[in-house]
């Protein structure tokens, strides 16, 4: 396991991965759209608005999930001082916050002819947006410092402190009275019940494979970026601090 | 040596998380009634707010209680256990049936009939289609609070 | 095909919500492959600096 912790390593397997989720984004978006729009039933009570949900759902899940990532990572980047999570956390993030953002625009397309308002203040709507929040805060602060390794460290905390904010969005709709509906997965002692019938269902689980494809090829992208930003950043440094050790380390590379 | 200072800010991050989460459960416990987005008809009957507190109210719109009398129409709020007799005036959203959730913000009148100045829909989070929703009802599987009147016809 | 487009009257809603998500996935497709092209070409540009300096 210790063996991934190297960047290099690491790249090699991801972009070993990247055509294979590149591809599977395209075929799963190519099945889940014409499933979402077409072939899925009209809700009994909302009508075509239902189809929001298959962009809006998978939007908030990934939201949720991609922050989970970032918050691990930069926890272990704080104890273990890995540079390869600092690495994966600040390519995830602006992800994220595209995933959160569309969740929070199509939830007030779908709120405003089924609840008859765009937004509300009640704890689900509010603490979704404070997640849009967390994802700004931490894109900020990562570039808020002269020292690139103190930003680093300032957003994995802020990271970390905001991680207590995922359990309050997964469970406000059952701590308090929201307009915002339950879940549509219900956690009983059988196991995990599903609210959605399976005609609507098969548009949701797609789509929502179409989403994960599509974050895991956008992360590896994202992680070479961020990996090129660093070889950049290193190569000034020796430029600026040492030249005749430049030639040097373009050789070791 | 390295080792034990990876330990140390395991712990020290461990126990900060702990502590922030204590912090932010107690918070959230001292202004539960900041954060709940309306009062059923039993918190209102329990606070009985004056005239000039706004506040939300919600629950079932109970069947056969809609009354309309021109732009105005009232309708009796339920959670199963108290009733609350809202007055409203204004357009109503899609979703607004009997037997479906609502919220209504507004203040209590004199003669304790909720004066709401604007009203949601609350939906539950069960989506079928109409087939399975109709076969549902005609099986006599139908359950829980949010099953709207029989007669009641979708939006479109 | 007119029913198709009209989604049950709810067009004006349904509609923007994907075409919403099509912009946002293009966007940041269009936008991490430009930075990793520009990234790429910089670090070209400092490796062929140093071996010339």
């Amino acid at each position: 396991m210790h063996k991934y912790a190297n960047p290099t390593v690491f790249m090699r397997l991801a972009n070993a991965v990247l055509p294979w989720a590149a591809g599977a984004c395209v075929l799963l978006f190519a099945v889940a759209i014409p499933l979402a729009l077409y072939a899925s039933p009209a809700d009994y009570q909302q009508g075509d608005t239902v189809r929001i949900m298959y962009i809006h759902v998978p939007a908030a899940i990934l939201g949720e999930m991609v922050y989970g990532l970032m918050a691990a990572a930069s926890a272990t980047y704080l104890i273990w001082r890995h540079q390869l999570a600092a690495l994966i956390a600040r390519a995830a993030a602006p992800i994220g916050a595209i995933f959160t953002a569309l969740c929070l625009i199509t939830g007030m397309l779908w709120g405003q002819p089924m609840w008859g308002t765009f937004w509300v203040w009640d704890a689900r709507l509010t603490s979704m947006l404070l997640l849009l929040f967390l994802y700004v805060g931490y894109l900020a602060l990562g570039d808020a410092f002269e020292d690139q390794e103190r930003g680093e460290k300032a957003a994995a905390v802020l990271a970390l402190v905001g991680s207590v904010n995922i359990p309050i969005i997964i469970f406000s709709v059952e701590w308090w009275n929201t307009l915002h509906q339950g879940s549509i997965f219900k956690m009983n002692g059988e196991g995990m019940k599903v609210t959605v019938s399976p005609e609507m269902l098969a548009p949701l689980f797609t789509m929502m494979g179409a989403y994960v494809a599509f974050f895991v090829t956008i992360l590896v992208l994202r992680m070479r970026i961020e990996i090129l930003n660093a070889k950049i950043r290193n190569a000034r440094i020796t430029q600026a601090a040492a030249p005749m050790v430049a030639t040097q380390a373009a050789q070791a590379r | 040596m390295a080792m034990t200072r990876k330990r140390r800010r395991l712990y020290f991050i461990g126990l900060a998380l702990l502590g922030l989460c204590a912090g932010t459960a107690l918070v959230l416990t001292a202004f539960q009634d900041n954060i709940v987005f309306f009062f059923s008809p039993t918190e209102v009957a329990a606070k009985k707010p004056t005239p000039s507190q706004r506040l939300r109210i919600g629950g079932l719109v109970e069947a056969g209680s809609v009354q309309k009398t021109g732009t105005t129409v009232s309708f009796v709020v339920t959670d199963n256990a108290n009733t609350l007799k809202v007055a409203y005036t204004g357009i109503l959203p899609d979703l607004f049936r009997e037997g479906q959730g609502v919220v209504a913000e507004g203040h209590m009148g004199a003669d304790g009939t909720f004066q709401a100045r604007e009203v949601l829909a609350k939906h539950d989070e069960n989506y079928m289609p109409r087939e399975v929703a109709d076969a549902l009802k005609k099986s006599g599987r139908w359950q829980d609070g949010g099953a709207p009147a029989a007669t009641e016809a979708p939006s479109n | 095909m007119d029913r198709f487009f009209a989604m049950g009257g709810y067009a004006q809603y349904v509609w923007p919500s994907y075409a919403l998500a099509l912009v946002a996935f293009v966007g940041i497709l269009v936008v991490t492959r430009s930075t990793l092209k520009k990234r790429e070409a910089e670090f070209e540009r400092l490796k062929r600096e140093r071996q010339d300096g």
